[in-house]
């Protein structure tokens, strides 16, 4: 299991935040993580805590304000555009440009950091693509049209076209949103199982803490205090998830490792 | 792949249906010439002297001039719609026809200003061309420019459309100063022609649309990662500020030429595309780009030969009748999928 060790990305003493012309405004620190080899991670906190800053600047949409991000040893910012691509793959919540493309059309754009000029797709490509359909079981949708989905469906083929760009990591900024509670724990369940048999690190963000805390294997909690990242049993018995909210509303339960409302 | 076939069965299908309209529209016009009399006339052997100089200075010329204006707004248009994500966007929403426009009517109505022997001189062919060419070019320029900028791809839209403001005001303040004469020779370039082309002309305008549409071609990749949002497009490792320039430099060229050599011709840079999508339904771009040049270039014969209303002496303007035949079929097209493929 020494393989399983292996850290494919880290962080330390990170802060995020925007930058503009004269000013720069920090949303969190002293951010230090290391993420490993075939780990399921799901990165909770409140609204407005950061998650997306913090998965938008690993994925290098923002730049670092401060610390650094390393990739299987590299810094972040030394990497380039065309080697992230064979690093790091994303799922965002943001609406495509056009769904009027087929499943297979659109899950072998996730091969463009491989092929030739023009996009040509060898036989080893069509494997992956066709490879990565079978992994999220959706092989029969292959000639549907994107516009014809529902969201689950839909979700998963942008899953899919993350798995055939073949990277390390894949992020994926909150990928159970719009989902019903069936879908949520389906696609939740189903990066599980693809953490374990592809042997990638997937990273999520997601609101349904109760559904990751049960299928993480690690898990990033932002608070306005600190970053803490942890297994989920460690988690709930150092108390992280009772300072996730205000305590006017909602609980957390220890004992089931969920929230109540509190009466 | 079964859908890759069918894909290269339509395009098959389309190349042999732009043979037809072409031979067509260099047979109909105010004098009919049969179908075999082209094949010989094209090789310059045909048996009626006067058919032979028709075809091989007039029609031939014009026929290949509505296949490069058609099929080049379409792909211009093709680029702009994607890298806006915007169905509205045309070749040109970056200004570059405003740009023309600006060009041209310095040349006509300001002639004025430059004194009366001088001003004949400058109002001819060559001087519209050469000041359409530089009026776009000075667009460009100025768009690309910006473009190296700003980051929000939104943004360059906003500001080609300031650039055409800027430049219509302009012309409406020279037309005011203007004579009715000058007010008409502009608005007659404003109609578009495909005609009077000379060879010479055709050789320059080809050899810049060459480049355009290779530019095109070198940017499929591009567009079709951009089918996914900017920031997808990055996550495959696009270089988007590079592949956006080359983009607009390939559309711009494209536009700016045919705009100096046929005028500003709407209509068919918005709607070749949509019209594409609805009948090939795909967003790849591999498929989309060669569909589009054939179907551009298609409609863009079929709209010269109306003009030029067979077996009578008038021309209608082009501009008229690319709108007036092709809005109707798009609308027909919308309502009849009742969904707008983009």
């Amino acid at each position: 299991m020494v393989e399983n060790e292996t850290i494919i990305l880290s962080t330390t003493n990170l802060a995020i935040g925007y930058l503009t012309n004269r000013s720069k405004l920090v949303v969190a620190s002293d951010i230090n993580f290391e993420l490993k080899k075939g780990q399921l991670i799901g990165l909770v906190g409140a609204n407005g805590i950061g998650k997306s800053t913090l998965l938008r600047t690993i994925i290098k949409v923002q730049p670092v304000i401060s610390g650094n991000i390393t990739i299987n040893n590299q810094d972040l910012i030394s990497i380039d555009s065309t080697d992230l691509a064979k690093q790091l793959s994303i799922v965002l919540t943001e609406q495509l440009t056009s769904k009027n493309l087929s499943v297979y059309e659109l899950v072998a754009l996730g091969r463009h950091p491989y092929t030739n000029w023009i996009g040509n797709l060898t036989t080893s490509d069509e494997n992956i693509v066709n490879n990565a359909l079978k992994l999220v079981n959706i092989s029969d949708l292959k000639d549907k049209k994107c516009f014809e989905l529902s969201d689950g469906q839909f979700q998963k083929v942008m899953i899919a076209r993350a798995l055939a760009q073949d990277t390390d990591i894949i992020v994926l900024d909150e990928p159970t949103t719009h989902l019903d509670m069936y879908h949520k724990a389906y696609i939740l369940k189903l990066l599980q199982h693809l953490a374990k048999e592809t042997g990638k690190t997937i990273l999520f963000s997601s609101h349904e803490i109760d559904l990751a805390i049960q299928l993480c294997d690690t898990m990033i909690v932002m608070t306005k205090e600190a970053v803490i990242c942890d297994q989920p049993c460690n988690l709930i018995s150092n108390g992280v998830f009772e300072s996730l909210f205000p305590k006017d509303l909602i609980s957390f339960d220890n004992a089931t490792g969920s929230f109540r409302v509190s009466k | 792949m079964r859908s890759n076939k069918s894909y290269n069965k339509q395009l098959a299908l389309l190349t042999a249906a732009l043979l037809v309209c072409f031979l067509l529209n260099i047979s109909l016009g105010s004098i009919r010439i049969p179908i075999n009399e082209i094949v010989s006339g094209l090789y310059g052997s045909a048996e009626n002297k006067t058919w032979q100089i028709i075809i091989q200075d007039f029609r031939l010329p014009k026929a290949i001039t509505a296949i490069l204006v058609g099929s080049g707004l379409g792909v211009s248009g093709l680029l702009m719609q994607t890298l806006f994500r915007n169905p509205l966007a045309g070749p040109f929403v970056l200004g570059i026809s405003s740009g023309a426009s600006l060009g041209v009517a310095l040349v006509i109505l300001g002639s004025g200003l430059f004194g009366g022997i001088l001003a004949t001189y400058l109002v001819s062919k060559w001087s519209i061309v050469i000041a359409a060419s530089i009026g776009s070019l000075l667009v460009l320029i100025a768009v690309l420019a910006v473009s190296s900028k700003v980051r929000d791809t939104m943004a360059i839209l906003i500001i080609g459309l300031m650039f055409g403001s800027i430049t219509a005001a302009i012309v409406s303040v020279l037309s005011y100063f203007s004579t009715a004469e000058q007010l008409q020779q502009y608005i007659f370039w404003g109609f578009g022609s495909l005609s009077n082309l000379s060879w010479n002309e055709l050789t320059i305008f080809f050899g810049l649309y060459v480049i355009g549409i290779l530019l095109a071609i070198f940017s499929i990749k591009d567009l079709n990662s951009l089918l996914l949002g900017d920031n997808y497009a990055k996550s495959l490792g696009l270089n988007l500020k590079q592949s956006r320039m080359v983009i607009i430099l390939s559309t711009s060229i494209i536009a700016g030429t045919i705009t100096a050599f046929a005028g500003p011709i709407a209509f068919i840079g918005l709607a070749i595309p949509h019209l594409t999508r609805q009948i090939i339904k795909t967003s790849n771009h591999r498929v989309l780009l060669p569909a589009v040049c054939l179907y551009g270039s298609i409609v863009m014969l079929i709209c010269d030969s109306i003009a030029q209303l067979p077996a009578s002496d008038y021309i209608l303007p082009i501009n008229a009748i690319t709108a007036l035949i092709g809005a109707p079929v798009v609308i027909w097209l919308l309502v009849r999928q009742r969904k707008m493929m983009f």
